[in-house]
């Protein structure tokens, strides 16, 4: 697409439509002295299949501008959609300052309004190779006849840019894919599987799926009945992402370590300690996870949130850093990571199995949350492909178990060790729109993992 | 866009097997303030297209926020270039969908529009509650806030379908985070994740008790910081209506939803414990539980006329004296179950989040009847128990049969009188059979009309508005647990 054809109207992913947009921040109106125009936009195509067949193909253009106006201590913001045509967006961005503007007088002065200090300017601009719609179907038909195959494809550009009358700017473009599906045996049984990435190839996503398939006897034996009780479990990487990832709601958060609520306070406070090998970082600087902040605020590429089992930073949003007098380092309003990493350990992921010996193999979590904040206790369930484990081998599928366990056992006293790769796993979420954030972790020997039903 | 959005349809739809347009415009107002604090008032305005096109045995959905000429005829386009795409691929046959072609308008009734208010008016109105709750130092946190959304909505079809629809939404927040002794307890209004939702205007804060809320919710917060963790062990439990509203909505209405049992979820938000073959005989609970998709209750979160493909909605029971009566599945998932089941009625309930997502089958209100016993009568044939309020913990298996929900607020129940406040009470249980120990069901007198704003699923993902109305429940036997780390 054109960024100004006149049938479709201009890209409003592009970079061209994002600077003349950007004009109506570069003069703040009457009564304001600073103005900022935060752009999210893509263009994506969603395709969900059942059963090998599809149940909806959307194709979806939308872009949302938010407009912001201060005044001293006094900050005002509007969100409105973008429609594609540039003079009638202009418009539409004019009248939305101009009624911010009106509205300065009747809002209060805010003691923790932090905004950037520097003009700054980042660019990132990736493009992708991406399938269309067609060569998706067909792709799925090709790879997948005879198999109960569900799943979800979106891909496209996504853009997220920053505009402020300083004269900061920064852009964030990349084509990316993500395509996650199950295979099904029956039931809740299916091997999970994921292809993501900016170039899309039909032979690799074939041997992804065939791949797959490969597991699916060993899910056609009957469950093995599990108790509830305490068992020795290897968590493969695709189910630490539910694990670790819990851990960002709350748990890093400056305002929650302030207020008593991060389900990570008896680490902060020294209780109780971590393993010594884990290390937690927020890591902006792989992924496809913009550099800025929508606030305008640059992300540092790591921030150190557990290091050798100790509490480390936290994340500080603007708000946070001026209310606890703190430094801002790049965090979002709900100072919740998006670019987690846990860094490997020493055990051979290929002897992983093995290190376990007799215990069970968890392919996947499902459902997390707190039972108890405060103690870090968790509770979800097992989900598609877990497996008894036996002298290194899996010897049958398991019913779906629920756990209730606190992270901070499971990876202090419990943890045997960290395999010693970590996997990074973008995160396919579209709420709203399509994230860009990821998590990246190693699997995980743990002893005495608590199933309560 | 909406006043012209028809007209332009009509004249610009390509000559395909069917064609439906959905408009969507809404304003939201997000007002908040925390611990005596203005936060930056936020207005977030959305509007945008959704055009559906069906032909040749394909089927194609394309969103834009372009709602010219032009946009909608780029529109049509790819929705049509999307149908040939998946011609003979698709999971049903898109010509046999049923195409209701119903005309008619709803319209939220509001006695007293938000619009009245100015915003320093409303940013008052949160002040005042904020400060109620900040009764001394040891209320470490709080907030007041208050979400207004209104939302117009256009749906017109090829086959003469003309559904307009305007929503009034309101959501009041209060919530307060006490620390005592090192313990730290957060109580909130009706959830932390939002309760107490409902449509209408100013009224709705009458409703909700707003001017009331900040005081109650901050002594309950204290009162919890000091409290022992609720026991563990199998005792009975009186759930609230707060906490009633996620009991239903996570192990009635999603193993309920017709695609979850069709299996188009599988790969996200899970399947279903219950099969096609359940209908109209199985017993999903005692005699006591009556359950009805009821979106005709005017102050109700998810109130509508019409459901997103055009069907007009009416009430409908889905559970009566326990047994299942039939699913919340919408025309297009009915008619695909009844190809293994042709005696499957649904309810018009396929619901988009908004303009940008395709429909699907979602719970809409989904109400629990009230019965005749009084919360007096329950705690009284409660030997031991504990009486839970207000939802902050919820988790449940991918075929919504193995849960455990916390609360924020738990009261003992010994020998038939309440007792002691516990702090972190939880509960966990099995859906096919937890509804069965349902003992007794609260009357009028204990019915509360609830919901939340943020029910999520589909591929890709929705977040939508549903309603939960339901009386307090007394269930027998249950697994009981408390906070810390003993499980």
């Amino acid at each position: 697409m054109n960024p100004t054809d006149p049938d479709t109207g201009a890209d409003l992913t592009s970079r061209a439509c994002f600077e003349q947009l950007a004009e109506v921040v570069a003069t703040p109106p009457p009564g304001a002295e600073r103005a900022t125009l935060a752009l999210s936009a893509e263009r994506s195509h969603f395709i969900r299949f059942n059963r090998g067949a599809v149940r909806q193909a959307t194709q979806v253009t939308q872009g949302q501008a938010t407009l912001a106006l201060v005044r001293g201590a006094r900050r005002i913001e509007g969100s409105l959609p973008l429609h594609g045509r540039i003079d009638a967006d202009l418009g539409q961005l004019r009248d939305e300052l101009a009624r911010l503007a009106t509205l300065l007088d009747e809002i209060d002065d805010d003691p923790y309004l932090l905004l950037p200090e520097e003009v700054a300017r980042s660019e990132r601009d990736e493009t992708g190779t991406l399938p269309s719609p067609e060569a998706v179907v067909r792709a799925v038909v090709r790879a997948a006849p005879g198999l109960d195959f569900v799943g979800f494809y979106a891909g496209g550009p996504v853009a997220r840019a920053f505009a402020d009358s300083r004269g900061s700017r920064h852009w964030h473009r990349v084509e990316t894919f993500h395509f996650d599906w199950c295979l099904y045996h029956a039931l809740d049984k299916a091997v999970k599987c994921r292809y993501a990435g900016a170039h899309w190839s039909d032979d690799a996503f074939a041997l992804k799926v065939a791949e797959g398939a490969q597991r699916l006897p060993l899910l056609a034996m009957p469950p093995h009945p599990l108790a509830p009780g305490a068992y020795r479990v290897y968590f493969a990487p695709s189910a630490m992402v539910e694990l670790v990832g819990l851990l960002g709601w709350s748990g890093f958060s400056a305002k929650a370590r302030r207020t008593g609520t991060s389900s990570l306070q008896p680490l902060a406070h020294h209780d109780v300690r971590l393993h010594p090998t884990v290390q937690i970082a927020e890591d902006v600087g792989q992924g496809f996870a913009p550099g800025f902040t929508l606030d305008g605020f640059a992300r540092p590429p790591r921030v150190p949130l557990v290091e050798h089992g100790l509490a480390a930073d936290t994340l500080n949003s603007p708000r946070s850093a001026r209310e606890f007098s703190l430094p801002a380092n790049g965090a979002n309003t709900m100072e919740s990571p998006d670019s987690l990493r846990l860094e490997p350990g020493s055990v051979p992921e290929a002897d992983s199995l093995a290190a376990l010996d007799d215990g069970l193999y968890v392919s996947n979590l499902w459902y997390l949350n707190y039972a108890d904040r405060s103690a870090c206790r968790m509770t979800g369930m097992t989900r598609f492909a877990c497996f008894r484990v036996a002298a290194g081998r899996l010897v049958e599928p398991l019913p779906v178990m629920r756990f209730d366990d606190s992270f901070l056992r499971m990876f202090g006293e419990g943890l045997i060790g960290l395999t010693d790769v970590a996997h990074r796993f973008p995160d396919g979420g579209t709420w709203r729109e399509r994230q860009l954030g990821s998590v990246t972790t190693p699997g995980a020997l743990v002893e005495g993992w608590r199933l309560a039903l | 866009m909406l006043d012209t959005l028809e007209s332009q349809a009509r004249r610009l739809a390509p000559a395909v097997d069917h064609w439906a347009v959905r408009g969507v415009v809404e304003v939201a107002d997000e007002l908040s303030v925390r611990h005596g604090v203005v936060l930056s008032p936020s207005r977030q305005r959305d509007a945008g297209v959704m055009v559906t096109v069906a032909h040749g045995g394909g089927m194609g959905y394309a969103a834009t926020p372009d709602s010219s000429d032009a946009g909608l005829r780029a529109a049509f386009a790819q929705a049509g270039a999307l149908a040939r795409a998946t011609a003979g691929q698709m999971a049903f046959e898109p010509s046999a969908l049923p195409r209701p072609a119903a005309c008619g308008s709803f319209r939220t009734p509001v006695a007293r529009p938000v619009a009245g208010l100015r915003l320093r008016e409303r940013l008052d109105l949160l002040k005042a509650a904020n400060a109620a709750t900040r009764l001394d130092a040891r209320i470490v946190d709080s907030t007041a806030s208050l979400s207004v959304v209104e939302t117009e909505q256009l749906f017109v079809s090829s086959d003469g379908a003309r559904a307009e629809q305007h929503w009034s939404f309101m959501t009041p927040h209060v919530q307060a985070t006490a620390r005592v002794g090192g313990v730290t307890q957060t109580r909130s209004s009706a959830g932390q994740y939002n309760g107490y939702c409902q449509q209408g205007g100013l009224e709705v804060l009458d409703r909700a008790h707003f001017d009331g809320e900040g005081p109650r919710v901050a002594h309950e917060a204290l009162e919890l910081a000091m409290a022992p963790q609720c026991p563990g062990g199998e005792m009975d439990v009186l759930l609230m209506p707060d906490q009633m509203m996620l009991q239903i909505h996570e192990s009635i209405g999603h193993p309920l939803e017709l695609d979850r049992i069709l299996g188009d979820e599988r790969n996200f938000a899970g399947t279903s414990f219950v099969t096609l073959d359940m209908f109209g005989h199985y017993r999903y609970g005692s005699e006591l539980l009556n359950v009805s998709h009821d979106p005709t209750r005017a102050e109700q979160f998810a109130s509508f006329a019409f459901d997103d493909d055009g069907e007009p909605a009416t009430r409908q029971m889905v559970i009566e004296r326990g047994v299942l009566q039939r699913p919340l599945g919408g025309a297009l998932s009915v008619a695909r179950a009844r190809a293994r089941a042709p005696a499957i009625d649904g309810v018009a309930t396929t619901r988009a989040c908004s303009w940008n997502r395709a429909p699907i089958d979602r719970m809409s209100n989904l109400n629990l009847e009230p019965g005749d016993s009084t919360l007096a009568q329950m705690i009284a044939a409660t030997e031991l128990g504990v009486l839970m309020r207000t939802n902050v913990s919820w988790s449940i298996d991918d075929s919504r049969n193995k849960f455990q929900f916390g609360c924020e607020h738990g009261q003992m129940i010994r020998g038939g009188r309440l007792a002691e406040v516990v702090r972190n009470p939880g509960y966990r249980g099995v859906s096919a059979t937890f509804w069965r120990s349902l003992a007794m069901v609260g009357d009028a007198s204990t019915f509360e009309v609830m919901g939340t704003p943020f029910c999520g699923k589909g591929e890709p993902s929705q977040v939508i508005r549903v309603g939960h109305a339901s009386p307090a429940c007394r269930f027998t036997q249950v697994a009981v647990f408390g906070g810390g780390l003993k499980t």
